[in-house]
Parts: C-alpha cells; structure tokens; sequence
C-alpha cells in the first residue's frame, strides 16, 4: 500500500492505495470526486480526462502511485471562482452541447485546457480539438457550438 | 412575465448539474458496497464440466462465489421472455448464471462478491472453468444451414416464423410490366451507451425491504421483476433510476443476470453490492442488434409505381429472445415507410446463432427496412431512368388519405394505421435543403476537376409513442413551486426540461417553479419505460392531463376564495386572477394551502388553511365527498395506437477515386414529429440519431470469427464516430399535429439514425455507379466492390 497525496481543484488530498489502483478509481472511489467518469477504460473514449499540471490526461491509463505530489483538475474544478458555472460548462449548457452528461466532465476539461492555450479558435480547430473524445448522444455538432461560445466568453463577449 | 413553455427551445433544467460533476451515475453511488464481478464464458457454445474455486478461495477481502449451484427459487429459473408472440414458436432465455451450458461469449458462469472490484476480479481469474466445446453457429448462412443447433431442442435454429401479407403480392409482382430482384443485408452493431449497466442493491433486514438502483430503461419493470424473481413482496421494493449514461435501447431489456444476481446476493449477505460493468462485459454480454439478410421481389409500372412488393428476411436475434421478435416486426411492417406498396407480402425467420442476444437498439429495425425499400426506390428509378425523387413521389400516401391503414398489425399488436404526415410537402422542403436539383451541375464541376461525387436520398416513416400507457403525477406545494413524477426513465433525452415546459403552460407557472422526477418507483409506481420514441407522447401527455386536473382545481378553489366563476379566471406567472381584472387575483400557493383543510399550522402559510382560519360553509364537510385534499392529481395517458412521425434525409458524399475513402460532404434532414415541445432538444436527438447511422453506414460493425469469439469488442476496435467522422446537421422541420394526443406530439428519439444506412448508400451508389447492397461499407469493401463492378 502506497500514500498519495495530490492536489484536486486545489484541495490537498492522499489516501492509501494498493499500487495498481487507476488514477480514475483513486480520484472516484477514494477521493469521491465522482465528476470523472469511465467510459472504456482503454483510453480511448476520453470520459475519464482530467488535467495533470495542466495537461489533459486519461486518468484510466495512469496509476494513483504515479501522480503522487501532482496537480489535478477534475470537472468539479472548472465551476467559476464564485461556484457557479465555469466559462466552459456555461456554454455547454447554453448550446445543448450534452444530452446524457457521461461524456461531458472529459469534454470539459479538454475543453478547458484547450482553450488557455488557443483562445480564439476556428470550427475546423474546435471540431479537431474535441477529437479524441467519444460521445454517443449529440453528434458533436453543438460540442463545437460550445467550443466556440465558450471561447467567446472566456475573450470577454458574454 | 410567464413566457410561452410549450415549444420554446429552452436549456435544460438538467444541465447545472450535469456539467458540474454533480450528476449521480450508478457507479458513483454506494461508495461502501461490496463489488460483484462475473466469470464468463470464453466459448462461444460449450458444456460446463467443472467449476473448481479452491485457489480463489485464499484470496483476500473474497466474501462469496455463486455457481448456478448456487441459486434457489425462481433465480434458478430462466430469465423472463419479456413479449411474447404467437409466431415465436421456439423462444429462449438465459439464466443468470449458466446451467450447464454456455451459448455465447461473455454469458456469466459464475458470480464473485468482494470487497473491491479489483479483488473481485482477481477471484474471477482464479475460478478454474472446465469446458467442454459444442459446435459453433455464427452468422444467419449457418443459422440457416442448421449444422449445428445453438438450442438442443431447436434443430433448425428458428426462433421464429411470422408471414404477413395485404394483397396477393406475388400474383401482382408476376402480373407487373416490370420486376426486379435485390438482396440486401445490413451488418450487426450495438447501442454501445458511454455508461454500461450497474446495478447497486441494499437490503433492510430491520424494514425487510429493498432498494435497487439500476441504469435501465424501465424501474418500473424492473421492479415487478426483480420482486417476482426474488420472492418479496412488491410493496417491499424500491427501484430507483440515477442519472443513466446513456441507452439507445440495450438498457430497455431487463431483468438481466446482474440485475437478479446483485439484490439476491445482497439479501444473502445483508450488505450493499453493487456491479458496474466494464466495457468489454457491455460488449459480450448486453446486446447487440441490425444483422438481417433480405431478399426483395418488387413488380412496377413505367411509372415507377409499384404494383406489388415481397420480402423475405432473416433476423439474426443471438443466442436467447428475451425481448422477442419486435425488431424484426418493425423491420416488416416499417418497411414501407411512406409509400403504397401495393400487394405485400413479408416473411422473416428469426434464427439463433451462438452470438450475443439481439434486442432493439435505436432505430429496432427500421434501419434495416429503410434500407430495403428505399435500395429498392433506387433500383426502381435507375431501371426506368427516371429521378429517383420523382419514383418516391409517386409511391408517397398523399395527405388527403391519413389516416392511411397499411393493413397490418403493427409491434404493439394494433393496427398499423398512420395517424398524420405531408410527405411531398416533406420531400419539397428536403430537396430544396440540400438543393437536389443543382446537383447535376455540381457533380459535373466536381468530375472537371477530377473528384467523384454523389447524392443520396431516404425516406422513413416511424411508429412512436407506443401504448399502452403511461402516467404523471403533478402538485403544487405551499411555496408555489409544482413537483411533476413520471414513471418512465431518462438517459439524455431532456425529459426534466420538456416535462416542466409541458406542466408549466398548462399551469400558467414559470417553467423555474417545475421540478421532474422521473424513474424512481418511490415517486410514481405504474409505467412502462423509456423507449421506441415514446416518452414525449406517452408521458407529455399524461403531464398535460394531470396538470389539467390540477388546474381545473386550482380554479375551483380560486373561484370559491374570490367568490368568481372560475370560467371567468386564468393563471398567470404563478397567479390565479379573474380575465380582465388583474386586481381580483390570488396567488397559486395560497390557493394549494386553502386546498388542504389543516388542523394544525406549522407555518405562516399552513395557518391559513387552519380549522378557525377558514370560512366557509358549516353545511358542508371541509373536504367535499367528491374532492380530496391537496392541490395535486394524477393522470394516464393510453394511446389508442402508435403515433407516425416521418422524415427525409439526403446526403452528399465524396468518394477518393484512389482508395475509396468516403467522405460526407452535407447532411441534410427534414423531420416531422407533430409539434415541438423544445426544439432545441428535439434537433440534439436528431444530431445524435444522425452520428449514429454515419457510423453504422460506414464504421460500426461486431466482428465475430467462426469460432464465435467477437474480434472488436473495444472502442480500439469497434470504430464509433468521434467528431471528425460525423458531418454537420441541417435541419427543417416540418409541423404534422397527431390527432391522436391532447399536444399532437409525436416522438422524435429515434428519427436521426432510421435512413443513415439506406441514405449513404444511395449517395456512393450514386457517386461510383455500381449497386450497393450491403452496410456498413468500408473503404476497402467499396474498393472491392470496384474491382467485381468492372468484371
């Protein structure tokens, strides 16, 4: 058994975990951050992403052991500084960009993290930027919308 | 001010939580729970031998392993045969766990308790199964053939037998000017919801109840079964629906295995256990649906009109038929979608092979059908060169004919009589939305420029909002605020928004003041589930007659208070006030606490209704023998039969002339599902429903070998959609009341995905000029098919 302790949304957080434990159980099941959601737990459907120092990652392709002293951004941590929603939730909310919602906290924070770094995107570069993520209920279509406006609002055009 | 409810394309009541990580999925309940964990098959069909669980045994943190040795009472029994049918002569259900026999990958052999997941599974590992194989039937050819049975006692692997015919169809195809022959097959695929199934149970020993927490399509279902399967009383069982990740119809099937398994094996420990199920268990152990090989005799005149038209199917429906034959059934009456076929005769075999079960999965094969006739329209047109709008618009039951008796028994065992539905004012609108009759001009400036380009079209007629009922339940509480419960479950569709829409204009609340609870039996016990686009008609409309009710009450009670006719008042934003005379008005809430005669005031609002509080006359009981306290009703809405929505897709594709890489250049759909409750949701269900057929047009196939081992159950392997694979939407509707329901709604969960097969495949056949005949098609299948169409 191995002591983690990370960073989640800001809060210092450890449990001890058997080795093998995935970063998504780690965060779900001993973290109760519940957000994160697992859709294939083969790293292909993005359910589970979360950013590490920052950079998206498939937390079900990753050890709890292997974060330890790290920084974490679940989908709980992307609300707004007063609690409510984040410039990214918002604008899902607003294009009907999830219908189900399993999906949604892996779009988020990819979404999230692609944004602070490409404010101003094209939708030919929000369709790509959303690529590696799976949904099964809304065709994408105002997954991109919500790119977009949240785009928008992140530059101040609310 | 109350803006207008019905119809506005309001967001979604459900999303704040949703996009926060506050939804509450299965597997985010029960934190403390013992985790369950199955041993399954390896084999496609094998005798089970030997279960030897002595290595697992010393596994730390195990606390129980069940074989089929194991159950007792009716959990020994098969699982339920949910819809019978007189043509399903020979049907078949699983157990929960195998008895003796496996007869598809991924059945459950036996059951592990432990105290995580993790440790579930290393105990699974270690449960040494002895088999010995049997024959191994895959694909409907060997169904067919009948080498082997799936099902000892069914020799000729026929679940199934159902003819049905208007006409003498054969003697008008022989007697038609022309004739033509098809064979058409669509491939299998699956739902494959982001969220599998779970299950999460908790036994009271002290109350002797139980709580069951399922992702399912039905709680109510679920209920009945799960208390029939474990002998308890039904007054002692709860089945509550979480947020579901998703279900696309796999999650309409029910009791499954775990869903027995986890309350029986909870009962017997008197913990919590809980199931999650991974995603290659959804893959090799739900279900899957859409394999069918069809063969088509149409008979036409020079007009393209069809005289007469038969077809005989196979269904491969897996190894059991929990669920019946209801796909096969929408494949052969669904088939005809807008048209007049003339004579018709379908027949269809549905046949075990030793696959993963086959239940419906949105569309429940209309795809398939969609893909027949319309592959035949196209025939049809290139055969007497004629446009093949032109072949369809002459087919098409005009307007003036509905309602249009097709004169077959429909999936819900009623006739098959389409309720409403413009389908040339349909088909102008889509052809002017993708522009079809530009397209020549396009095409030729695409083949100048060496590119290779295609239009196609397909037309689709859908049975929604089957009976045979379903029910709702509205209050409005003391603070103003309505609490609606429906029965039926939520997996996406937006039913807390459209719901509160539907309460709040006929309550005259704003839609704020709403809340939904759906698919919890606590709140509403009778109901019969979310599928076959139904929730919107079925529970939209209960909605609207018990908030009626609650109205018709409320204004009732209003009238007495303000001493008025309560014909003379109306609601708005929350407030009951005479028609033209703002000033004699009385809030909604105070009119909920004068419903209710109190005795005692536990707060300022109650104390008005109290004993000496109220006036009134002493000749009269306080509650009339006729009315009952509260300001609340229930109602049911039963549909005399299915409502009919339709639409049209058409799509243009780009085909590589070098490695036959097809691309979706537009997408454009035309839908009529009566009026609108939200639009906004309403074109999300047709975004979805579109990504869906794409991808089993061009990606989405299960893979089995010979040995009846699936090749692809991954999302390595089993290629669904992600953005850069699914085209932009567009979309016009067009406005059909039904007149069959109080909102002349008709379902819209389905629509997207019905024509996607049969749409692609008329757009490449159309780019490449050679016939099309089988979907999904790859890139290398169409580089193939070159190769055969130049010999």
């Amino acid at each position: 058994m191995h002591e983690v302790s990370v960073t989640v949304n800001g809060v210092l957080r450890s449990a001890t975990v058997p080795a093998r434990r995935l970063l998504s159980d780690f965060l779900r099941h001993d973290l109760g951050c519940t957000g994160t959601h697992v859709g294939c737990e083969h790293g292909v459907c993005g359910a589970c992403t979360v950013l590490l120092d920052g950079e998206p990652v498939r937390s079900c392709l990753l050890f709890a052991v292997s974060v330890d002293g790290a920084q974490l951004t679940t989908v709980e941590g992307c609300r707004a500084p007063d609690g409510g929603l984040g410039p990214v939730q918002r604008a899902f909310h607003e294009c009907h960009g999830l219908q189900c919602g399993y999906c949604t906290p892996g779009f988020i924070t990819t979404v999230t993290a692609y944004l602070r770094d490409h404010p101003d995107p094209t939708e030919e570069q929000a369709r790509e930027a959303i690529g590696g993520n799976l949904c099964r209920c809304t065709g994408y279509q105002n997954i991109v919308a919500s790119v977009l406006r949240a785009a928008a609002i992140q530059r101040g055009e609310a | 001010m109350t803006t207008r409810m019905f119809g506005e394309p309001i967001q979604r009541r459900e999303d704040p939580r949703l996009v926060s990580g506050d939804g509450r999925y299965l597997d985010d309940l029960g934190q403390d729970a013992l985790a369950a964990a199955f041993v399954r098959s390896p084999y496609a069909h094998a005798r089970v031998t030997d279960v030897d669980v002595t290595d697992a045994l010393d596994v730390d943190g195990l606390v129980a392993v069940y074989t089929y040795e194991d159950l007792d009472g009716r959990v020994a029994e098969p699982l339920p045969l949910l819809i019978p049918h007189p043509s399903l002569h020979a049907p078949r259900t699983g157990y929960p766990l195998a008895n003796g026999i496996v007869r598809h990958v991924g059945e459950p052999v036996a059951m592990v308790v432990a105290v995580d997941r993790y440790v579930a599974e290393d105990v699974a590992s270690l449960i040494r199964v002895t088999y010995e194989q049997l024959p191994v039937v895959v694909g409907i050819a060997a169904a067919l053939r009948a080498d082997a049975a799936v099902h000892e006692d069914v020799a000729d692997n026929v679940a199934a037998h159902l003819v049905q015919e208007v006409g003498d169809a054969r003697a008008a195809i022989d007697a038609a000017p022309h004739r033509l022959h098809l064979d058409l097959d669509i491939e299998r695929s699956a739902s494959t919801p982001l969220e599998g199934k779970g299950v999460y149970a908790r036994w009271d020993p002290a109350d002797r109840s139980l709580r069951v927490y399922s992702s399912t399509q039905t709680s109510t279902s679920v209920r009945f079964a799960v208390a029939a399967k474990l002998g308890i009383p039904v007054d002692r069982v709860e089945v509550v629906t979480p947020d579901v990740g998703g279900g696309f119809g796999v999650k309409i099937v029910h009791p499954w295995p775990e869903e027995v398994l986890v309350p029986w094996a909870a009962i017997r420990l008197g913990r919590p256990v809980k199931w999650t199920e991974d995603r290659r268990e959804h893959f090799i152990s739900s279900a899957h649906e859409r394999a069918q090989t069809h063969a088509v005799d149409v008979g036409f005149d020079d007009d393209g009109r069809l005289h007469g038209l038969s077809v005989t199917f196979a269904h491969d429906n897996g190894a059991y038929t929990p669920y019946g034959i209801i796909a096969p059934i929408i494949t052969s009456t669904q088939l005809l979608g807008p048209y007049k076929p003339g004579a018709y005769r379908v027949e269809f075999r549905s046949v075990y092979t030793n696959t993963v079960q086959v239940t419906p999965y949105r569309g429940a094969g209309r795809p398939q059908g969609v893909f027949v006739m319309e592959r035949t329209m196209d025939a049809i047109a290139r055969y007497l060169d004629l446009d093949r709008t032109v072949v369809r618009e002459r087919n098409f039951i005009q307007p003036d004919e509905m309602p249009y008796d097709q004169g077959m028994i429909f999936q819900d065992g009623r006739p098959l009589i389409y309720d409403s539905g413009d389908y040339p004012a349909a088909l102008d609108k889509l052809k002017k939305l993708i522009g079809w009759d530009d397209f020549a001009a396009y095409r030729d400036q695409a083949r100048a420029e060496g590119r290779r380009v295609g239009i196609g079209i397909g037309c689709y007629v859908e049975g929604t909002g089957v009976g045979p009922y379903e029910g709702a339940y509205v209050r409005v509480e003391t603070d103003g605020t309505v609490v609606v419960a429906t029965g039926l479950t939520t997996q996406g569709q937006g039913h807390e928004t459209v719901f509160a829409q539907v309460a709040a204009a006929v309550l005259g609340v704003p839609v704020e003041a709403v809340t939904v609870v759906t698919g919890d039996t606590r709140r509403f016990r009778y109901a019969v589930g979310t599928f076959a686009s139904r929730a919107a008609v079925l529970s939209g409309n209960a909605v609207a007659l018990a908030a009626r009710k609650v109205r018709a009450k409320a204004l009732r009670i209003a009238g007495e208070a303000l001493e008025v006719d309560p014909r003379d008042l109306e609601v708005t934003d929350g407030v009951v006030h005479v028609r033209g005379t703002p000033q004699a008005q009385i809030a909604l809430k105070t009119v909920a606490v004068l419903a209710n005669p109190l005795r005692y005031a536990f707060d300022a609002e109650a104390a008005r209704a109290t004993q000496f509080a109220v006036g009134g006359s002493l000749d009269k009981p306080p509650v009339a023998d006729d009315d009952e306290p509260g300001l609340e009703a229930t109602d049911y809405y039963s549909p005399l039969r299915s409502t009919f929505a339709d639409g049209m897709h058409a799509a243009i594709v780009e085909t590589d002339p070098e490695t036959a890489e097809i691309t979706v250049l537009r997408y454009a759909v035309v839908h009529d599902c009566g009026r609108l409750i939200n639009p906004r949701i309403v074109d999300g269900q047709i975004h979805g429903g579109v990504a869906q057929g794409v991808g089993g047009a061009l990606y989405e196939r299960l893979v089995y070998d010979d040995a009846g081992q699936l090749l692809n159950a991954s999302f390595m392997d089993f290629l669904m959609p992600y953005a850069s694979e699914v085209p932009v939407v567009e979309i016009d509707h067009l406005e059909t009341p039904s007149p069959l329901n109080p909102l002349g709604v008709k379902g819209a969960g389905e629509a997207g995905v019905i024509p996607g097969a049969a749409v692609l495949a008329s757009a490449i056949e159309d780019a490449e000029g050679i016939p099309i005949t089988r979907m999904p098609i790859s890139p290398s299948e169409l580089w193939e098919a070159r190769r055969e169409g130049r010999r």
